[in-house]
């Protein structure tokens, strides 16, 4: 059971290291979308802190939906999906493995720039903890809730902004809690209470995200 | 009679409300029963093309 | 018990199903239409004016049972996809099909109603209350099901996906409400508590019910009669449809 998640999270993340191109365009996405922000809104300082955590959540969750097409796609071209549907291991733990090495070589890289992102927004250090803290629990719930999404449009013509269009209404509380605790914190309330609710909700899509992608996949591919 | 459609000077808010519910509740109905001529018209039409002996079955049949 | 169960199972089939959705249209129309006029004449005409916010608070007969139902029918899809999948019956993911554009209509108009009300209550056309962004989510949750089972052409699969996507969203959604709430809460600042909800007069209370009962019935009757749309399109090439199309032509 164990061997085959990692065997399959090795071969996701040396399938995707071979196109590191797309890795470092969508970081890159993520990091000119943040950028652009103070260009649009101007240059207030103060302004800039009061939005900096719901810029670089928004951009996050793009960021991630963009990159979640191409979770399944490369797959289900050359047939190694079907394989995958035949074998006898569980779809579910197959499907985990996949979003684990998805998130790993998408979701970790915006994890770790974001806090070079929030100086520019003149974030405090206490802030910048929290930021890291909730997009490391929050960018999980995007990559597993943005899966279920990515199995159901596999294949079809613009299925890209079609995913966009099913999962964005569905990661909101994601959002909410993730800009919340920074925000909290910074207001002096304390985010702990966010970070636990984004625990919480990143349990849950640990459980039930596998197994409803693992149904629409079986769908999808049939 | 004004003074009822002035409700009060919330006219155009009530009106608005109201009038937008029964003009989307009327072309519902409109645009269903539409699509149901639409596809009774042209299910209609597909099934005398396949019953209808075609002017030369030779051809028909080997297609 | 039994015959009944029996009954329902038969009526599961589309062949069956599909007359008697035409025999229930016309009862279901003069139902909505009858309750309609009840309704209107009760909130123009008997409830009095409420001393707070004037006539300005009718808005309330329609926007309440509008929002109702706008949830409402999103619930009932998903209780259809879950048959469906669970039953793998075809009828259900077609009446799901069918009522889907209908609840977008009534998500659309509860917030409309809510925008028209809330500008010469609040004095804006907008504020971002926890209700009204839920019923802005809950719209997207209609457009990305229509896209999504627009976008796929084999029906199987888009039955099949959308009742996923159906349940997925349907378990998302008191998450997403309680989530939106608690945001709501946190920025205090733009809140606005509804102008004190003055104990509501007994003919208010018994206008909306009733306006709620003939959007259901409205409801009903324009799902059915869509379903009969569907159920031709998707089984055209059975015998049945077949000899009820001849029969059309024949005439």
């Amino acid at each position: 059971m164990l061997d085959i998640f990692r065997t399959l999270l090795w071969r996701d993340i040396t399938l995707a290291m071979r196109s590191r191109a797309d890795l470092v365009a969508n970081l890159f996405f993520f990091i000119i979308v943040v950028s652009l922000f103070p260009l649009g809104i101007g240059p207030e300082m103060a302004t800039l802190r009061l939005i900096a955590p719901g810029v670089v959540w928004v951009a996050a969750l793009l960021a991630s939906m963009l990159a979640l097409e191409r979770i399944f796609a490369a797959d289900y071209e050359d047939g190694t999906l079907e394989q995958m549907l035949l074998t006898p291991q569980p779809l579910a733990l197959l499907i985990l493995a996949k979003v684990a090495a998805h998130w790993l070589v998408t979701g970790v890289p915006l994890v770790l720039i974001a806090p070079v992102l929030g100086l520019q927004y003149n974030l405090s250090g206490e802030m910048l903890q929290v930021l890291i803290v909730t997009l490391l629990l929050g960018t999980p719930s995007l990559s597993l809730i943005g899966a279920i999404g990515a199995a159901l449009t596999l294949g079809l013509r613009g299925g890209g902004v079609l995913n966009a269009l099913l999962v964005m209404p569905l990661t909101i509380p994601v959002l909410i809690f993730g800009a919340g605790a920074v925000e909290a914190t910074a207001s002096g309330l304390g985010g702990i209470g966010h970070l636990y609710l984004l625990g919480a909700i990143l349990l849950a899509a640990l459980f039930f995200a596998p197994l409803a992608a693992a149904a629409a996949l079986r769908i999808s591919a049939e | 009679m004004s003074e009822f459609f002035a409700m009060g000077g919330y006219g155009l808010y009530v009106w608005g409300s109201f009038g937008a519910m029964a003009l989307l509740m009327v072309a519902e109905v409109i645009i269903v029963r539409q699509q149901r001529h639409d596809m009774l018209t042209r299910l209609r039409r597909m099934e005398r093309q396949r019953t209808a002996p075609p002017v030369s079955p030779e051809k028909e049949s080997g297609k | 018990m039994n015959s009944r169960l029996i009954n329902w199972f038969k009526l599961s089939s589309p062949a069956t199903f599909y007359p008697f959705a035409g025999r229930m249209v016309p009862w279901f129309s003069w139902i909505a239409i009858i309750l309609l006029v009840i309704a209107l004449y009760l909130s123009f005409f008997v409830a009095p004016t409420d001393y707070k916010q004037g006539e300005g608070y009718r808005i309330i007969f329609i926007h309440v049972p509008v929002a109702w139902m706008s949830m409402f029918i999103y619930v009932i899809m998903a209780g259809w996809a879950a048959v469906g999948l669970v039953y793998n019956t075809r009828l259900s993911a077609m009446m799901s099909e069918a009522l889907a554009p209908t609840g977008a209509m009534f998500a659309f108009l509860s917030l409309w109603t809510g925008a028209l009300w809330g500008k010469p209550m609040w004095g804006t056309w907008w504020v971002w209350d926890a209700r009204l962004t839920s019923s802005l989510i809950l719209l997207f949750l209609y457009i990305g099901f229509i896209a999504l089972k627009s976008a796929i052409e084999d029906p199987r699969r888009a039955d099949r996906a959308g009742a996923i996507l159906l349940l997925v969203g349907v378990i998302n959604i008191p998450i997403i409400y309680f989530s939106v709430r608690w945001w709501n809460t946190l920025h205090q600042g733009a809140t606005i508590k509804m102008s004190g909800q003055t104990s509501m007069d007994e003919t208010m209370l018994i206008a909306m019910l009733i306006m709620t009962f003939a959007v259901w019935a409205y409801t009903i009757a324009v799902v059915l009669l869509r379903v009969r749309t569907i159920i031709l399109e998707r089984e055209r090439d059975t015998t049945w449809v077949r000899t009820l199309l001849q029969e059309g032509n024949r005439r």
